[in-house]
């Protein structure tokens, strides 16, 4: 039983607890009183406000966002939101507010026709700098075995090699990530090649099929695109498709050459682009090479850095690249 | 007196006896296997990966139109988006207080040191002072594996959907359980909304909702709001009718009963919901990730893009915590309500007044320190703890790979061949008559004409659907997987039903095994088995065997111990005892263990999609990603929802008469 | 009718069917099928069957049956727990039936209480809540009903147990507890469905004594159900047998034993000791011509058990007398064909 002193003494107890507590906390460092992850400078900071950034889920995206983030907050005074998304959501952001810009856009016609064209609600804010290369791929190992395999006119030969349990009796062909528009259902019928596409169902799977079949010695073909981190881990060898020409694609059922080459290019939201916030200059000026996505997606992806730690890396070696993105 | 008949004696429905029925399945099955093997080839209705049907060109149509009108159309400017801002600010709300800062602070109002002190209140004041210090020590542990802010954001998605979830399922359980009407009414729903994969609305959520805390909200709601509402519903409906009787007989008013009576005696079943509300909404908070939830979740599907094993199980690890420690406070909260209705003092020591005012006096102090002091606010250290765990996690997923790829390629190619490619090929080879007949057939011997008329429907919308050979696909892949759960669920199951001791080693990994999302062990597994679809079998298998495993050893346990006492009398060996004895006895539980794991099994059809299973898990994936095949992934998740119920209801038919059978013996 | 004015509790063409259309069975040919014939016929069970009677001021009426004869129901039928099906229940010169949902309430707050077989006690409140449950929920302030409760509380001997939880308590103390909580509100009815039956045989008949102490104490009308000859025959002032949902016999105790209506209701008494219940009233005979009537006199009222050992030891008739009537003579004979049964023959 609680006797009736007890209760009087609560408040009393908590009184004295209050406030020897908080006397003897006194002396650490306050919030606000100095920059934790801040602006240093406010003036900035309310110029530019909250930038919106889609991050993609690819590692090369997550390397463009990482660099791109990390000037915006620290050399902008951005307070920068990344969002993790999927392409075809990240657009539906540009009409909803949520997203303002997306670093690398694969193409993506029917989102440009649809929120571009249509909906007005995005603008195309030029190239990334990046080219993007989408096609069939092998170990090097098994380049280095047969060197006759990187054109697709002699895969045949060597369907037996990639056969498994599931494939049915034919050479398996691996396809990724599903938000990948691919061809090669309609390619290995109108090239007549003894494979049959199994869908691996994401980049993770992919690698990992990449990556075991070159350490395990184990044939594997697929498709990948650069740039890419992988690559700087296991440099797959390219399988020549019949040359890309201007049209050759236009009918998806009858399509027997490889895919067009990809000029990366940035897109943003209207608003964002009339809002006058310099996060949208530096959106509007980035641009950097294959090697450089590939070094930052590397320091993510291998030497497991944050985002952070690998953008501040690569601009501190990069004083000049960044210079000229900030400017006017 | 020999005539003096009891009102209450049921007369049971004359049934076809067990052998017989056996029989005519045996039956049913050797017709539909040798057609199926005759006509192989026909009427398949294949569908190309990049095929539509005009179903799927209007979906998307139908789903771009929303799309295009949601800025102007009234239901949506009205309704959908004041749902929406609203769900969104109160999610702002709990996350400026514990994770986020906002434009003009830095830090959340309410650092760790602050959290952690609420943590230990709440849990001390209405749990117990040991559970107290085990959730303590758990959230301390979340900060020092470095994951502090976004276990934050997972438990302020977590506590919005949890207090949204029993806001709408306990007044709307305590409906269903005051009246059976309505209770009928809805069980549909809540049915649908749990045999539907969780990953076959996200997409469908984001087109009204769009992306943001008030989408990864709603599809939580979907999941969680079904347990809240049935176990209020039971708590009410098991509260004994003599002392709602003895109250109207005394002039309650309905209300009265209800408040007085009904409700009191039902709390400690209710906060039993509000655990499992907890839980549903914590499991599917982390797959919210999906639609840009913040928080853990996040974490692992970023670790899933650069195949980082060791920061995945980081999170893995803090979203098991965080469920181990949600779990027990909640668990020992119920227990405490029971306690309320004697004097026996609880197990653990009782908190007297005066240290119920220190707690108090510790929080409140500790709240104002985490929201004036850095060292209070956020949480101090590297996580260094974190960068341990992700060291041994890569370390030993790199040694199995190393290790044990030739076992697993054996046994990867062992499934395959000899199990699913056969199942896979007769059944997607299969004229579709045959096996939809064999289907519908299956219904009516089992349920007579509704269930047929159930599975006739099922079907029919499949093939509207137009991807009944992926949906076969995905079928076989479901079926092979529930196999594995099954025999593993009955294997372990009894296993640990026998043994305490067993129970106590295993249930820590079970329960590990239930909360930890996929995305977790689907690197390590695909360096195990390759993108196959054992692969993505192997995942459900992992994710559906505890939920078995558990309902198994709960059913052996519930066997009377006159029966097995009577059965050892007799001079049964263990063997004779598990087989002929405690099986059979739990038979029912079985059964339900086939349902509940069939129905885990094809929740991951859709995970499987992303590790190589194809068929219609592919398809969703595909749909939400893509925006031509946007169409076709509602019509995969359609057919995915339809699988479910068609294997759901059937499962059930079969508990169902497993039960009348054990009845009509006894 | 027992007295001369109105009866508390008056019952007439009393139906319960359950099933569909319920009302059509009321009536019809088919009402008086067997019930298993009703079922399969109609989907119907009728469970009070055309039930009629009345109860007087003060009365113990004892409702009588085997499981499933209805009587549960009926009890239920007549506070409108279960809603009749037909007939009509006058309570106190108030037609029962007729009441609106309002005024239902407040007789049950007021004029009529129940005991429960299984006691019915909220498990999460004291003794004293529980016993003030009928008063709280009719709005008394906390101290009136918790002074009232106290009062009911001693009168049923529970005293020093207000504070504990029903689940502290055996049995027999929880069924004080319902004994209490029925009394609390003053009412003027008290209906009783089986509730002893859950108790063990020491402590129901401990509790049938203290019902009977009760009824001397408050003097309330009573309506007791029971499936225990043995507790109708102690308890009630008339006893109503009942079986499958109709009345057999309603009688005196004395009536059930020494005029069973028929083969039912003979088999239940057969083995009940007639000498316990039988007044001289019921064993007197005519005296035969040239007999002594110079014998004791005992009055009619007397229970045979209680005579027994004058009878058998004056040698000579006992005379039975009605005031100054004569009503007949009993002799060992008599007392022996009671005790051991009646000559064969």
């Amino acid at each position: 039983m609680v006797s009736k002193g007890a209760k009087r003494r609560g408040p009393l107890l908590l009184l004295i607890v209050v406030t020897s507590l908080v006397l003897a906390a006194c002396g650490g460092t306050k919030v606000g009183s100095s920059n934790s992850a801040a602006p240093t400078t406010s003036t900035s900071a309310k110029a530019c406000g909250t930038f919106n950034l889609a991050v993609n889920p690819w590692v090369g995206y997550e390397a463009d966002a990482a660099v791109v983030a990390y000037i915006a907050q620290t050399k902008l005074g951005c307070t920068v939101v990344k969002k993790n998304l999927s392409e075809e959501i990240s657009w539906q952001g540009f009409s909803t507010g949520e997203v303002d810009a997306v670093l690398e856009n694969w193409g993506h016609a029917d989102l440009v026709k649809k929120y571009i064209t249509d909906q007005k609600v995005a603008q195309d804010a030029g190239p990334s700098g990046n080219k993007g290369v989408i096609g069939w791929y092998v170990p090097p190992f098994l380049a280095a075995a047969h060197p006759d395999i990187v054109d697709s006119k002699n895969l045949n030969k060597y369907a037996n090699l990639f056969k498994t349990s599931e494939s049915g009796g034919k050479g398996a062909f691996l396809d990724g990530d599903p938000s990948y528009v691919t061809n090669d259902e309609a390619l290995m019928k109108n090239l007549k090649l003894n494979f049959k596409v199994v869908y691996t169902g994401s980049e993770a799977a992919l690698i990992t099929a990449f990556r075991n079949g070159q350490t395990q010695k184990k044939p594997v073909i697929g498709y990948f695109y650069e740039p890419q981190w992988f690559l700087s881990e296991v440099a797959l060898k390219h399988v020549a498709l019949p040359a890309y020409t201007a049209g050759c694609d236009t009918d998806p059922k009858k399509v027997a050459c490889d895919y067009p080459p990809y000029e990366l290019n940035k897109v943003v939201s209207v608003k964002f682009a009339t809002s006058g916030s310099p996060a949208w200059n530096l959106v509007k000026n980035f641009s950097w090479t294959n090697d450089d996505q590939n070094l930052v997606a590397k320091y993510i992806a291998q030497d497991k850095m944050t985002d952070d730690q690998a953008a501040k890396k690569w601009v501190d070696a990069n004083p000049d690249k960044v210079k000229a993105w900030m400017a006017g | 007196m020999a005539n003096a008949t009891l009102v209450h004696e049921e007369i049971i429905a004359p049934r076809t006896p067990k052998s017989l029925l056996g029989a005519k399945f045996a039956v049913l099955g050797v017709i539909w296997l040798s057609s199926a093997l005759i006509l192989r080839g026909n009427s398949t209705l294949p569908l190309d990966r990049s095929s539509l049907t005009s179903v799927h060109t209007w979906l998307s149509g139908l789903s771009s139109a929303i799309d295009r009108n949601r800025n102007s159309n009234p239901f949506f400017v009205n309704t959908i988006d004041k749902i929406r801002s609203s769900i969104n600010t109160f999610v702002n709300l709990l996350q400026d207080a514990i994770s986020q800062g906002t434009a003009t602070r830095s830090v959340p109002q309410i650092g760790w040191l602050g959290v952690v002190a609420i943590i230990g209140l709440v849990v001390a004041l209405w749990a117990s002072i040991r559970v107290a210090i085990l959730a303590v020590a758990g959230f301390i542990t979340l900060g020092l594996l470095g994951l502090w802010q976004e276990s934050m954001d997972t438990l302020a998605l977590t506590l919005a959907a949890v207090v949204l979830s029993l806001l709408i399922g306990i007044p709307f359980g305590v409906l269903a359980g005051l009246f059976p009407k309505f209770e009928k009414l809805i069980t549909p729903v809540l049915d649908f909304a749990q045999v539907m994969p969780t990953f076959v609305y996200l997409t469908p959520v984001t087109l009204f909702f769009l992306i943001g805390p008030a989408s990864a909200t709603i599809v939580t709601l979907i999941y969680s709001i079904p347990p809240a509402l049935r176990i209020t519903a039971v708590a009410i409906r098991e509260v004994p009718w003599s002392t709602v009787e003895a109250s109207i007989s005394m002039g309650s008013t309905r209300w009265q009963a209800l408040r007085k009576v009904q409700l009191p005696q039902a709390k400690r079943t209710i906060v039993v919901g509000i655990n499992q509300t907890i839980m549903a909404a914590l499991s599917m908070v982390t797959i919210a990730a999906l639609i840009d939830a913040p928080g853990l979740g996040r974490v692992v599907v970023q670790a899933l893009e650069t195949l980082n094993v060791g920061r995945s199980f980081q999170a893995g690890l803090a979203i098991v915590i965080m469920a181990v420690v949600l779990d027990r406070s909640t668990t020992a909260a119920a227990a405490k309500v029971q306690i309320a209705t004697s004097h026996k003092k609880p197990v653990s020591r009782r908190v007297t007044r005066s240290t119920k005012w220190l707690g108090l006096a510790i929080t409140l102090v500790a709240i104002y320190l985490s929201n004036v002091y850095l060292w209070a606010s956020q949480f101090p250290g590297a996580g260094l703890l974190g960068i341990k765990v992700a060291a041994i996690a890569d370390s030993a997923t790199g040694w199995i790979q190393l290790h044990l790829v030739t076992v697993t390629n054996g046994l990867t190619n062992i499934f395959s061949y000899g199990l699913i490619n056969p199942i896979q090929s007769v059944l997607v080879d299969a004229p579709w008559y045959t096996t939809a007949a064999a289907l519908v057939l299956t219904g009516y011997l089992l349920k007579g004409t509704r269930l047929a008329a159930v599975v006739a429907i099922c079907i029919a919308i499949l093939l509207v659907s137009g991807l009944w050979s992926d949906s076969m696909v995905t079928l076989a892949a479901t079926l092979v997987a529930a196999l594995i759960t099954v025999v593993l669920g009955i294997a372990v199951g009894t296993w640990v039903g026998r043994s305490m001791r067993v129970d106590r080693i295993l249930r820590p990994i079970l329960d590990a095994g239930q909360v930890m999302p996929a995305f977790v062990y689907l690197v390590p597994f695909l360096g195990l088995f390759g993108a196959t679809r054992f692969t993505a079998i192997m995942a459900a298998v992992v994710y559906a065997s505890p939920a078995a495993i558990k309902l198994v050893a709960d059913g052996i346990r519930s066997v009377p111990e006159s029966i097995t006492e009577a059965a050892i009398s007799a001079g049964s060996n263990t063997w004779q005892l598990i087989t002929k004895v405690q099986l059979p006895s739990a038979r029912r539980a079985i059964a339900l263990a086939i349902n509940q794991g069939l129905i885990y099994v094809l929740a991951m059809v859709v995970v499987g999609g992303l590790v190589g299973a194809g068929g219609l898990g592919y398809l969703v994936v595909a749909g939400f990603a893509q925006e031509n095949l946007k169409g076709k992934g509602l019509a995969a998740g359609v057919a995915i929802v339809m699988l479910g119920i068609m294997i759901d209801r059937i499962t059930q038919a079969v508990a169902d008469r497993r039960d009348v059978h054990a009845k009509t013996i006894r | 009718m027992n007295s001369e004015i109105d009866p508390t509790i008056s019952v007439h063409g009393l139906w319960k069917v359950y099933g569909p259309n319920p009302e059509k069975i009321v009536g019809s040919a088919d009402a008086f099928l067997p019930r298993a014939e009703l079922r399969e016929k109609t989907g119907c069970t009728v469970a009070v069957r055309d039930v009629s009677f009345d109860v007087s001021d003060g009365e113990v009426f004892v409702v009588m049956g085997l499981s499933g004869s209805g009587k549960s129901t009926l009890v239920r039928c007549l506070t409108r727990l279960v809603e009749p099906t037909a007939g009509e229940v006058w309570l106190e010169g108030e037609d029962i039936r007729a009441a609106s949902t309002q005024r239902l309430r407040e007789l049950r707050r007021s004029r009529f209480s129940m005991v429960f077989q299984h006691f019915g006690l909220l498990p999460h409140r004291r003794v004293t809540d529980n016993v003030a449950y009928g008063l709280e929920i009719n709005g008394m302030s906390k101290s009136a009903r918790y002074e009232r409760a106290m009062e009911v509380i001693s009168l049923v001997g529970l005293e020093g147990n207000e504070n504990n939880y029903p689940s502290e308590l055996s049995g027999g103390m929880q069924q004080r507890v319902g004994l209490a909580r029925a009394l609390a509100s003053d009412p003027d009815v008290m209906f009783f469905d089986e509730p002893f039956s859950a108790l063990d045989p020491l402590i129901r008949r401990d509790m049938q004594q203290e019902v009977i102490r009760l009824h001397h104490e408050v003097k309330k009308t009573m309506v007791f159900i029971t499936h225990d000859l043995a507790e109708a025959l102690k308890l009630g002032d008339r006893i109503a047998i009942m079986r499958d949902g109709a009345l057999v016999q309603v009688g005196t105790p004395e009536e059930l034993v020494a005029t069973p209506a028929d083969d039912y209701v003979a088999n239940f008494v057969r083995d009940f000791p007639k000498s316990h219940i039988l007044t001289l009233r019921w064993i007197a005979r005519d005296p035969t011509s040239g007999e002594d009537l110079g014998g004791p006199i005992l009055a009619p009222t007397v229970i045979v058990r209680d005579a027994a050992r004058q009878i058998l030891e004056a040698g000579r008739p006992v005379r039975v007398m009605d005031g100054e009537r004569l009503l007949g003579v009993v002799t060992a004979d008599e007392i022996l064909s009671v005790i051991a049964g009646p000559h064969h023959g």
